[in-house]
Formats: structure tokens, sequence, C-alpha cells
């Protein structure tokens, strides 16, 4: 294995929504949303099994990376999921452009090493 | 029908044709640039394409070679294969054209396929297949 074809994943949009998922918890949480729709801070801390402040944390970092989205309803704050955030993990066009950028740079550095 | 996409990306090179026909023809040269392979210049030839996984990809290709007009054009299928089979199905073409000082390599990849909000849904659903070894590559991006 030359190791060959990895495009670098931190320069491609996707990078925001991998270290978002990254995260157990946050992968639970945003699950959760996902299969059951909307749901209010205190029903994720009831299920998730850390604190009400880590699940705000994290939901933040989740509504960042565009996966979630809130609303406020009078003294509560509900999310939903938002599947098209998934959008950047299935760029397929932009991780080929990625790699046929990075396969052609090995390309040349192969021409040079080639005899003619 | 839906629409799709086409992926472009050109590059001169300052080297004869013959020598970048056989840089994208010979299995050994073309692991040492894009990935291993079993490939051979012959229509209808199956073969395949791999690299490392990743978190949303298997790292296999299957292919097939679709044109081989030497030193000119060459055309094979690029799919995703095993449980992602389907995923993507697209063509790749490279266009060789003599220039002043070497050649011009164009590669097309055609295929794409144009990704609406239902795509997204569809994904949603089975979106723990994509985020299997997540921690991995989010391992990586820390470094």
């Amino acid at each position: 294995m030359s190791g060959a074809a990895s495009p670098t994943l931190a320069g491609l949009p996707s990078a925001i929504v991998f270290k978002a998922l990254g995260d157990p918890t946050r992968r639970s949480i945003f699950e959760h949303l996902a299969r059951d729709g909307e749901q209010t801070v205190r029903a994720l801390t009831d299920r998730a099994g850390v604190s009400q402040p880590a699940v705000s944390k994290h939901l933040a970092i989740l509504k960042l990376a565009g996966l979630v989205q809130d609303r406020p309803h009078g003294r509560e704050t509900h999310y939903h999921a938002r599947p098209d955030g998934l959008r950047p993990l299935i760029d397929w066009l932009g991780l080929h452009s990625a790699l046929w950028n990075a396969s052609f740079d090995r390309l040349e550095d192969l021409l040079k090493r080639m005899d003619n | 029908m839906t629409s799709t996409h086409t992926l472009v990306v050109e590059r001169e090179l300052p080297h004869s044709q013959d020598k970048v026909w056989r840089a994208l023809t010979q299995a050994p040269l073309i692991a040492d640039w894009l990935m291993q392979t079993d490939f051979e210049p012959v229509v209808g030839k199956q073969f395949s394409l791999r690299t490392q996984a990743m978190a949303h990809w298997n790292g296999v290709l299957d292919c097939k070679v679709l044109a081989v007009e030497p030193q000119s054009r060459l055309a094979y299928s690029w799919n995703t294969s095993g449980e992602e089979a389907g995923r993507l199905v697209t063509v790749v073409t490279f266009f060789l054209t003599p220039t002043e000082t070497g050649v011009l390599v164009r590669m097309e990849q055609s295929g794409f396929a144009a990704m609406d909000d239902s795509n997204y849904r569809g994904a949603a659903y089975g979106w723990p297949k994509y985020l299997e070894g997540l921690e991995r590559v989010a391992g990586q991006l820390e470094q």
C-alpha cells in the first residue's frame, strides 16, 4: 500500500460534521433526534445520562455543524435533527475533487522518476 | 431521469504522451499515483481500485474498462462496491492532448447524482452506517 489516494480530510467541508459526530454522546443525541423527532433539552438530558449543561454544550456543537436546529418555546428550547446537515458526509464530488488533485500531484512526481 | 454532475480536473504535464499513457495504463504505475489495482488496458476487463477505507466508503471501487484509444483516450467505470454498491455510479475518462511542451491530461468523471433534500433524508435514516469509524476519522483531524 503506497498510502495513495487519501485526500486530506481536514481540508474538506465535512471536517466540522465529522468532528461533531465523532463524539459518542453527540452521536447518540443526534440519532435520538433523527429517529424520534423534536425533543426538549430536558428530555434529552434525561436520556443522555450527563448533566444539562453538558447536553447544552453538545447541542451547541451539533447546531454549529448544521446537524440540529433549535426552536425556543416558552421557557423550554426544543431541538430537531436536520438530515440535510449530513450532506458533507456524502459529498462525493468534493471528495473526488480532492482525490484527483492529490492523485495528479503524485502522477507528476511519478513521471519525473520514470524513464523516458 | 435525474440530472447528474461531471467533475473535470485538468493538468498539463511536461512529458511525452507515450510516457503519460504508460502511467495511466500499467498497473504497477497506477498503484504508484492512484490506487492499488489489477487494471489491464483491454475493453471489457473488470478490475478494482483499492485505497484506505474511510467513514463513508470502504475504499474499494469496482471498475470495467469501457474505451482504450492508445495515447489519446481511456475510459472506465468507477463504482462503489460491496454494501455501498449503487451509492456512486460514475465513469472516468482521461483525454490526452499534445501541447507545445508536453501533454494536457483532462480527467472527466461523470454521473455524480444531484443530491436533493430527499436523498439526504434517506441518508439520515441509514446514517449510522456512514458514521462507523468516525472516532478514527475525527482523530486524524486532530493531528
